[in-house]
């Protein structure tokens, strides 16, 4: 068996059919994983012993005969920055070098539920806070479809492992852009669902209002079946939408003729790579080919998205990361006398450049006498943006995009330019200040090999759309991937 | 323009020390940064009422404002097991088996 090639339907098959052991097929993972990784650095930790407890619990549902969960035996990677009980728990930062989460986040909870197997944690940008994966605080993440280059960032460890095919599925996090950028560079399917889709409890917030849990996979299905088991009513996250979930995996394939999909003139100017423009335009014309009225529209507050991002973005981290003060976990500075030397100490020596530099920039934003001009200014162009969207989906059913300016960009780059860097968010930002599901799905790739990936957004709580849409690109240009 | 006494001010606030380089190198990326979100001030968002969430699009039903919207967010005020105090202290740097231990607060 190829393991390279498993899809979620067809690992949960191989494991229902007998053709291989949960246990075998972890084993695996763990020896593609182990002869692999090291040359890609996607895995921080591994999480044998409680993949091996769950695969053997597997093993004994599939032996009874009984009927199996929907993931049964499908080996799952889980970004870093998601709670997992027992197992280190790290948000890619030297300060939790040493935490064990005594708890399981409800999307990692909800996937063991349903049979999942999690192989172990993947690197990311610390905090979550990068497009390139070179802010983990541990090591950098290659780009497996080329090493000189950047996975994309943060959740560039997941979406690494869906490519080098050390994971059959895995999760991310999405605060501006943090599933779709690494996607869409290393050529697999990522979607960030609707804000209140998925439950936050256990992701190590960023930034609270813009911080989204999301699947990657191979195909567009298989991030269908990781988003079923997830979504839903959390009483532990309050902002988690108390919405029925509807059957995302049914509607994969369905027809899309007479949708109406919009294509934004702000997506398309200045700064957009011509390879990347080529095949998006191209996957626009397979939606055309599939029945779809392809609508020009405007989003003309698009330029705003960016300044607008890394002010609340900042804001909200400089208050959410105020907690790692190294008193009731992580690494704590040894060499301090005072209370507060012990704080400073403990976050200049436990925080890397970029994670210190956003919580420089969100302090500022909120401190006295700057919080209107910065901050509540960001807010009120946030209602401006959202404003965009609500005239847009008035009109359309949903917007296609490029996901990224440009393929994956070399490592060190943009590591000196942190203004660059978060140019590469540009239209991937906005979905986070509105709330709306984005997917990003490979169309092409560019004259070097680099994969280019297409962004769907729909409308709230319309990841059905999503997918759909996402899946007909998927269907029409898969063969030119491979 | 952020002056390097705004750094030091800052870092202060924020419970950073930062090294000469950091200090140096903070003051011109985020000069640099400001400069690039002036942008918004083309803006007039004088009628335009802040946005802190997105929660709030879907919570919000015609009748039902403010608090009431996010009704089905609230649970009964009755007791619930939470996490053991042994794990709740497992990952303390320093305790006493019952505290967090830290180093003086005050000087006497």
């Amino acid at each position: 068996m190829n393991i390279e090639l498993l899809t979620v339907d067809s690992a949960r098959t191989a494991v229902l059919e007998k053709q291989v052991t949960a246990t075998a097929l972890v084993d695996a993972f763990y020896q593609k994983i182990e002869a692999e990784d090291p040359a890609i650095g996607a895995y921080l930790t591994l999480s044998k012993e409680r993949a091996h407890r769950q695969a053997e619990r597997v093993d004994m549902l599939a032996d009874k005969g009984d009927a199996l969960p929907p993931l049964a035996g499908v080996p799952v990677a889980i970004k870093d920055v998601l709670t997992t009980k027992g197992v280190h728990t790290t948000a890619g930062s030297k300060v939790l070098a040493n935490f064990i989460a005594p708890y399981d986040a409800t999307a990692v909870a909800r996937l063991e539920a349903a049979g999942a197997i999690v192989l172990g944690k993947t690197n990311c940008d610390e905090f979550a806070m990068g497009s390139s994966n070179e802010n983990s605080g541990f090591h950098p993440v290659k780009n497996p479809r080329d090493h000189s280059r950047v996975p994309g960032g943060s959740s560039g460890g997941s979406a690494a492992v869906i490519a080098a095919g050390t994971a059959v599925a895995s999760l991310g996090s999405d605060t501006g852009g943090s599933i779709r950028q690494p996607g869409a560079f290393c050529g697999v399917v990522g979607l960030k669902p609707t804000y209140g889709r998925v439950s936050r409890y256990g992701l190590i917030a960023f930034a609270s209002s813009l911080d989204h849990v999301g699947p990657f996979g191979k195909t567009v299905k298989d991030v269908a079946l990781i988003l079923q088991q997830m979504a839903g009513r959390d009483p532990m996250d309050s902002t988690s939408a108390d919405l029925p979930v509807p059957n995302y995996v049914e509607q994969v394939g369905e027809p899309v003729k007479g949708m109406k999909i919009g294509v934004p003139k702000e997506y398309f100017g200045d700064g957009l790579d011509p390879e990347v423009r080529a095949a998006v335009e191209g996957g626009i014309q397979e939606l055309a080919k599939a029945g779809c009225e392809i609508v020009s529209i405007s989003l003309p507050h698009t330029e705003y998205a960016i300044p607008t991002y890394y002010l609340i973005a900042t804001a909200e981290a400089s208050s959410n990361l105020a907690r790692f003060d190294g008193v009731r976990y992580g690494v704590r500075a040894k060499e301090a006398k005072t209370l507060a030397e012990m704080y400073r100490k403990t976050r200049d020596a436990g925080f890397g450049t970029e994670v210190k530099r956003r919580i420089m920039l969100g302090t500022y934003a909120l401190s006295a006498g700057y919080y209107d001009a910065y901050y509540l200014k960001a807010q009120r162009v946030r209602s401006l943006l959202a404003r965009d969207f609500d005239e847009a989906f008035g009109r359309v059913d949903a917007i296609v995009t490029p996901t990224t300016p440009t393929p994956a960009f070399k490592l060190g780059e943009k590591a000196d330019d942190p203004l660059a860097m978060y140019l590469a968010d540009i239209y991937t930002v906005t979905a986070n200040l509105v709330g709306v599901p984005g997917i990003t799905v490979p169309c092409g790739k560019s004259k070097e090999g680099l994969p280019i990936g297409l962004q769907v957004l729909g409308k709230h709580f319309d990841e059905a759309t999503v997918l759909k849409t996402a899946h007909v690109v998927e269907h029409a240009l898969a063969a030119n991937l491979t | 323009m952020v002056s390097e006494k705004d750094v030091s001010y800052v870092a202060d606030l924020a419970h950073l020390e930062l090294t000469e380089d950091e200090r140096a190198r903070m003051l011109k990326d985020l000069n640099s940064i400001l400069g690039y979100i002036e942008r918004l001030n083309q803006l007039d968002t004088t009628d335009v009422e802040p946005m802190a969430q997105v929660a709030s699009r879907y919570g919000v039903t015609k009748d039902s404002t403010g608090s009431k919207a996010f009704a089905y967010a609230m649970r009964l005020d009755e007791l619930r097991p939470s996490l053991p105090h042994d794990e709740a202290m497992s990952n303390a740097p320093q305790t006493d088996g019952i505290f967090f231990k830290v180093p003086k607060v005050i000087e006497r």
